[in-house]
């Protein structure tokens, strides 16, 4: 289980300070899959960041399986937005895989195991030895999983994944991860700002308010599963809850003006 | 015209240039008869004499050994600092001055000192003196190849526990390569100038002692002769460079060409 306990994160001191993240709480179970939406800007990385032990908090703590996260956790992966910068574009596939296992205690016959079953889980056996530049946005991406699930994590983190592929490809990520997920039996927490996805993915959904963030409500979602692009997306059940995660954005996306905004208004009048 | 015999032409015109310059400077040194222009055909026996055959090791051996440890010891040590200094901006903004200092610094006017402080002027002080200057493109080369590494790199394989010293090893350095070469590249072509130039001053062998040796006894043959050479070795050392460089950063190409960037 993954515990957010009033996380806070603030950059900066003195009045210049960014508050990002606000009085954040919010509880993964395992095998869980939650998606974390919000209106843009949110700081939904700096949440992940966070959670990934990449970012010390400033309020709050961030608890896994009963141990307090200070630093990356070893039963955590961490896939970004960004494939063709979180991937190695000077060594291969395979050796992209690689990387999060070769400080493992591990035999060489089982690090090339795990990697030829993580190229398997994605469908990419056949591009192992193709620089990652080879290969297409959405083939990339499939490289990230991989070395995620190579990884044998129980938690995957993924931040906005497939914000940057086409919508066909997305689609197929999507399943991909729903996938793995069954195969793989892992809790994944997901952060997207597409609202359309995160129902499709989830067990539950965690709405987020604009910064500085705090939990604007959770939904679960009772969606049948296993979950079909199509089938699943025609259900009124799927329309109504996108229609109320939608509305819940929406009002968040025209903050109240702040005293600071408010008195800058009227000395302009 | 097609692809090929553009290519064909361009490879022709490569090798017919050169050629044309030395034909043009025999037939005109021939009619022209000035002792400080000798023939070609004289500065050729000169360099055969000079370099290939009788006096291959006592002059042209030295001065490449020179150039070879003086460039390597500049590449390990630039890298080697680089490196820290790319990653600690604390570390750089103490250092950056001592940095610009130096690198400043014409190299002639270290030259009397470093004779004085080595107490040497054979092999010690020439690659020493090489290996100082050549630093310099390494070493800021490195420095901004290591800052330039794309964050989420870093982050993903912290993530993953990638300890600090893999980091270095499979992340920042490969990162940074392509900027590494364009250092050596630099310092290369350096490597030859410093040679020549601590040769030039004082030294009992090498490319740059027979120069001098040829200025002071007025003899217009060897000076060529050593011109001639100094030139070719740069010129292929460039040559040789390029080669390796196709092989180590050939990723770089084609990511390049399939990045928008």
């Amino acid at each position: 289980m993954l515990e957010i306990k009033s996380l806070g994160k603030t950059y900066g001191t003195g009045p210049t300070a960014t508050h990002a993240v606000g009085d954040l709480s919010f509880t993964v179970e395992d095998n869980e899959l939650v998606c974390v939406v919000g209106p843009s800007g949110c700081g939904k990385t700096t949440l992940l960041k966070c959670i990934a032990g990449l970012l010390p908090p400033s309020a709050g703590e961030i608890v896994l399986r009963g141990r307090r996260i200070t630093s990356p956790p070893p039963e955590m992966a961490l896939v970004f937005q960004e494939y063709s910068r979180s991937l190695m574009p000077w060594t291969s596939v395979r050796n992209n895989v690689l990387l999060p296992l070769r400080h493992k205690k591990l035999t060489r016959s089982e690090r090339a195991r795990l990697v030829e079953e993580g190229l398997e889980a994605v469908g990419l056996t056949r591009f192992a030895d193709h620089y990652p530049w080879q290969l297409s946005g959405g083939m990339q991406q499939r490289v990230a999983i991989a070395r995620a699930l190579a990884y044998q994590p129980s938690i995957l983190l993924m931040d906005e994944p497939f914000a940057s592929v086409d919508a066909q490809t997305r689609g197929d990520l999507e399943d991909l991860v729903l996938q793995v997920r069954d195969e793989f039996g892992i809790t994944i927490l997901f952060v997207t700002h597409d609202i359309d996805e995160s129902v499709y993915l989830s067990d539950r959904i965690v709405v987020l308010t604009h910064a500085p963030t705090e939990v604007k409500e959770i939904l679960p979602v009772d969606l049948p599963r296993p979950r079909d692009q199509i089938e699943t997306k025609e259900l009124p059940e799927f329309a109504h809850l996108r229609a109320h995660v939608y509305r819940l954005i929406k009002r968040e996306e025209q903050p109240p003006l702040t005293g600071e905004e408010v008195r800058a208004t009227h000395s302009e009048v | 015209m097609s692809r090929r015999t553009y290519h064909a032409l361009a490879i022709t015109a490569e090798i017919a240039v050169p050629v044309l310059i030395l034909v043009v400077w025999q037939v005109w040194t021939a009619r022209a008869d000035d002792a400080r222009f000798p023939k070609l055909t004289t500065i050729l026996a000169e360099f055969q004499d000079l370099w290939l055959f009788s006096q291959f090791t006592t002059h042209v051996v030295p001065s490449l050994e020179r150039i070879a440890l003086g460039f390597g010891i500049a590449v390990v040590v630039g890298v080697a600092l680089g490196v820290p200094l790319g990653l600690s901006r604390r570390t750089r903004s103490l250092a950056m001055p001592h940095i610009e200092y130096w690198r400043a610094m014409p190299p002639p006017a270290l030259l009397p000192i470093s004779i004085l402080l080595l107490k040497d002027i054979g092999n010690k002080q020439k690659v020493t003196f090489i290996a100082f200057f050549c630093m310099f493109p390494i070493l800021l080369n490195t420095i901004d190849g290591v800052r330039g590494i794309d964050p989420t790199l870093i982050d993903t394989a912290r993530s993953y526990g990638v300890p600090r010293r893999e980091r270095i090893r499979r992340l920042v350095l490969p990162a940074a390569l392509p900027q590494i070469f364009a250092g050596m590249r630099t310092s290369l072509s350096l490597a030859v100038i410093m040679m020549v130039l601590a040769e030039y001053f004082s030294s009992t062998s090498g490319v740059g002692y027979v120069l001098l040796i040829s200025k002071n006894t007025f003899q217009m043959a060897p000076m060529w002769a050593a011109i001639l050479l100094i030139g070719l070795l740069g010129y292929l050392l460039n040559v040789l460079f390029l080669l390796v460089e196709r092989r180590a950063l050939a990723w770089h190409r084609g990511w390049r060409a399939a990045t928008p960037q």
